[in-house]
């Protein structure tokens, strides 16, 4: 660890923020854990992928320009996903290429951000975590943490500090699950064909529960593994590696008072 | 053929509920990739190997005029015949000329995505020339009356059965009892009404999945040896091809060979790959009288100025396809015209024009698996992405939903108030989903709720708990009653 703690900034994303803050407070004890200065700018709202992917290129501009301002003043900014921290990562950049005012704060800003595992792993040096949960899990590789920020080895590695824990790979790890943001709801068909193929592969490891480091994907197959009737349960990888298991698993009913 | 890609919902919708296409995806998008992976774990310089595949092509595209030309001086001194044509229409009335000089009655043909671009088959069989399909594959969809379902493997969406009915159709001379239930059993038919075909042919056409600018030869690559029968049985050959596959010289040909191969099919090298160089020469044992080169823009040359000119390093292999999930799901006829998945994607509406096929850029996850196995690292996301950012201008599908889309836009772009209205809405979702945590229908969101449970959010934001944190209040995170 470096002598001053590294001020994060934290992204918590949208997802997270609205439909799963446990997940954030998962991420940000584990950035604490591992000796961070956690900070959450309130102006945070949204990374702008929903309106880049759907070709409204001025709207992703103008909260890409948001986020940049309200992050650009950290050490590091970290996300709970894979996805938003590829969009800040890989495409921020790419947004403005050409733009002299803000090409180059795009690009330092993007190169100081990480999707959390891969930050406690890459970065950090993070070899354990104090958490312990008897189950056996299997892992999903959401895509854009996958392919834009290699994002494979640092959960698995983390997950391996987990007492108790056992990782039991499906076949289809690095199969989109069919979410694809704005995808899922406009052409739920197709989506439903990919997430039932994800789910059924799944199901075939014989897991007690899936892990990912993306909200969308989770939503996404804890929603189909429920329909479908699976006792899987679905959590993002932050809450196992925090220990921090209070919240009922995604898409499952709280405890009765 | 007549593009269906504008009804890309309803053929997918059709293509989602046919059992058996199910099944043949299914297994076909599994050993496609997986042998892939293997063939490729035994080349370390693979990836080098795309580095120099792209480096040439790009080259090639920056000089296209000059290896073109180069291409034509050194075919036509072996007595190749090339003939420039514009588009389609010209392309199949040059073949058709051939033809009808030859007196062609029968064409023999080896597989062409060109051919299927400018369809050629209908174009000859309108004009009393009968076109024969010899790879096993297009002939299987050929008596069918389909279209390849696939660049590489036209029938993937057929299994055993459904051909051995269409060849008891079809084959009425071969004996009705016949066991047809054996893979080899239909193979040794197609062969024995086929080689009674590559004997009575008078022109035989092939594509070229290259052109060798040092030598002026074309490079056609098959797994039957049905295109060295093509070539070199009838009195005449025809070669179409579009203008992008010309490569400079034949060590750049080897080089694209060792990438095609592998993302195609997983083999290291084709069983069948012939370099062809002009007509018979005197004391050649065999070879035809004649040989005419097809050389087609077609489109080409707009994409060559403008933001898709990656996408004309495409070699073809298919690679795409095989990994691509939405293809997995739904197969290659819902696409709707010769060119599916990412790269027909992204081909589709560059040749056709967009407004032919405005669903094909939207429907993909960008999951990027496409972009990680092209050979010539084709960004097929970036271009898809592009072509709904146009979209959202003129306003196709891209555009659709846009009402919501700006509505959450406007909010995230004006935090303290997106706080305020994002707590108010998740608290009273929450309240809703109190019972089960999760919702089987709900109105407004039933695009999510068709195929799967809604899960219901906590019920406050992180943002508000953060807030009360900071404040020094215990976090009441457990609560799911919602109170901005």
């Amino acid at each position: 660890m470096p002598s001053t703690a590294p001020r994060v900034g934290f992204f918590v994303t949208c997802l997270v923020d609205l439909m799963r803050p446990s997940v954030g407070f998962a991420a940000v004890k584990l950035l604490e854990d591992a000796g961070c200065r956690v900070e959450v700018p309130a102006e945070q709202t949204c990374c702008g992928q929903p309106a880049y992917n759907s070709g409204d290129r001025a709207d992703a501009i103008a909260l890409a320009k948001q986020v940049i301002a309200a992050f650009e003043g950290f050490d590091y900014v970290v996300a709970p996903s894979g996805s938003c921290a590829g969009m800040i990562r890989e495409h921020y950049p790419r947004l403005f290429a050409g733009d002299a005012a803000w090409e180059g704060r795009a690009r330092r800003l993007a190169e100081r951000t990480y999707e959390l595992t891969a930050f406690l792993v890459d970065v950090l040096d993070v070899e354990g975590v104090a958490a312990r949960l008897a189950a056996t899990v299997t892992y999903h590789d959401a895509c854009s943490g996958l392919r834009e920020l290699g994002v494979k080895a640092q959960p698995r590695r983390l997950l391996a500090a987990v007492d108790g824990l056992t990782v039991k790979e499906s076949a289809m790890a690095e199969t989109c699950c069919g979410f694809g943001g704005t995808f899922c709801v406009k052409y739920p068909e197709i989506s439903e064909r990919m997430v039932d193929t994800k789910a059924e592969d799944l199901m075939a490891t014989g897991a007690d529960m899936v892990l990912a480091g993306d909200l969308g994907c989770l939503l996404n197959i804890a929603g189909r593994l429920k329909r479908k009737g699976s006792a899987m349960q679905a959590r993002h990888v932050a809450e196992v590696l925090a220990g921090s298991l209070d919240a009922p698993a995604i898409g499952e009913p709280g405890r009765k008072p | 053929m007549d593009a269906t890609s504008q009804r890309f919902r309803d053929n997918a919708r059709g293509a989602l509920a046919d059992g058996r296409l199910k099944e043949s995806l299914a297994s076909f998008t599994k050993t496609f990739p997986e042998k892939r992976q293997k063939v490729i774990d035994r080349l370390p310089e693979f990836d080098a190997l795309r580095d120099e595949g792209v480096s040439i092509k790009n080259h090639v595209l920056a000089n296209l005029d000059f290896y073109l030309e180069r291409f034509e001086a050194k075919a036509a001194a072996a007595g190749t015949k090339i003939h420039w044509c514009r588009d389609a229409a010209e392309a199949r009335e040059t073949i058709l000329a051939i033809c009808r000089s030859a007196g062609a009655r029968t064409v023999t043909k080896s597989k062409s995505m060109i051919g299927e671009e400018i369809a050629i088959n209908e174009f000859l069989e309108a004009n009393g020339v009968r076109p024969v399909e010899t790879d096993l594959g297009e002939y299987i969809i050929q008596v069918r009356g389909e279209s390849p379902s696939h660049i590489l493997v036209p029938a993937i969406h057929l299994k055993g059965p459904d051909i051995a009915e269409t060849f008891r159709e079809k084959h009425t001379a071969l004996p009705a009892g016949r066991a047809l239930d054996q893979p080899e059993a239909i193979l040794r038919e197609a062969r024995t009404v086929l080689r009674g075909e590559f004997l009575a042919a008078d022109v035989g056409l092939t594509g070229a999945n290259m052109l060798v600018a040092e030598t002026g030869s074309i490079v056609v690559v098959t797994n039957e040896g049905n295109a060295d029968l093509v070539m070199s049985l009838p009195k005449v050959h025809v070669a179409v091809a579009s203008l992008e596959k010309v490569v400079p010289t034949l060590e750049d040909a080897a080089t694209i060979l060792r990438l095609l191969a592998r993302s195609a099919t997983g083999q290291d090298i084709t069983a069948y790959t012939t370099f062809a160089t002009g007509p018979k020469r005197p004391g050649d044992p065999d070879g035809p009288d004649e040989f005419h080169i097809v050389l087609m823009d077609n489109g080409r040359t707009a994409m060559l100025g403008g933001e898709f000119r990656d996408m004309l390093r495409c070699i073809r292999c298919g690679a795409c396809l095989n990994h691509c999930p939405v293809y997995a799901g739904i197969g290659g006829h819902a696409y709707g015209w010769v060119y599916s998945g990412p790269m027909g994607s992204v081909l589709t509406p560059s040749l056709l024009g967009a407004h032919k096929a405005d669903d094909l850029p939207n429907a993909s996850t960008f999951c990027g698996k496409c972009e990680q196995v092209c050979p010539m690292r084709i960004p097929l996301p970036a271009m898809m992405r592009h072509l709904r950012e146009r979209q959202f201008v003129s306003g196709g599908p891209a555009a659709k939903g846009r009402g919501a889309l700006k509505l959450w836009a406007f909010l995230a772009r004006r935090p303290a108030l997106y706080r305020r209205a994002m707590a108010l809405g998740v608290g009273l979702l929450a309240i809703l989903g109190r019972g089960r945590g999760r919702f089987r229908r709900l109105p407004l969101a039933s695009a999510w709720t068709g195929p799967r449970d809604l899960p219901a959010p906590e019920g406050r934001t992180f943002q508000s708990l953060w807030a009360e944190r900071r404040r020094g209040k215990p976090a009441s995170r457990s609560r799911t009653e919602g109170r901005p």
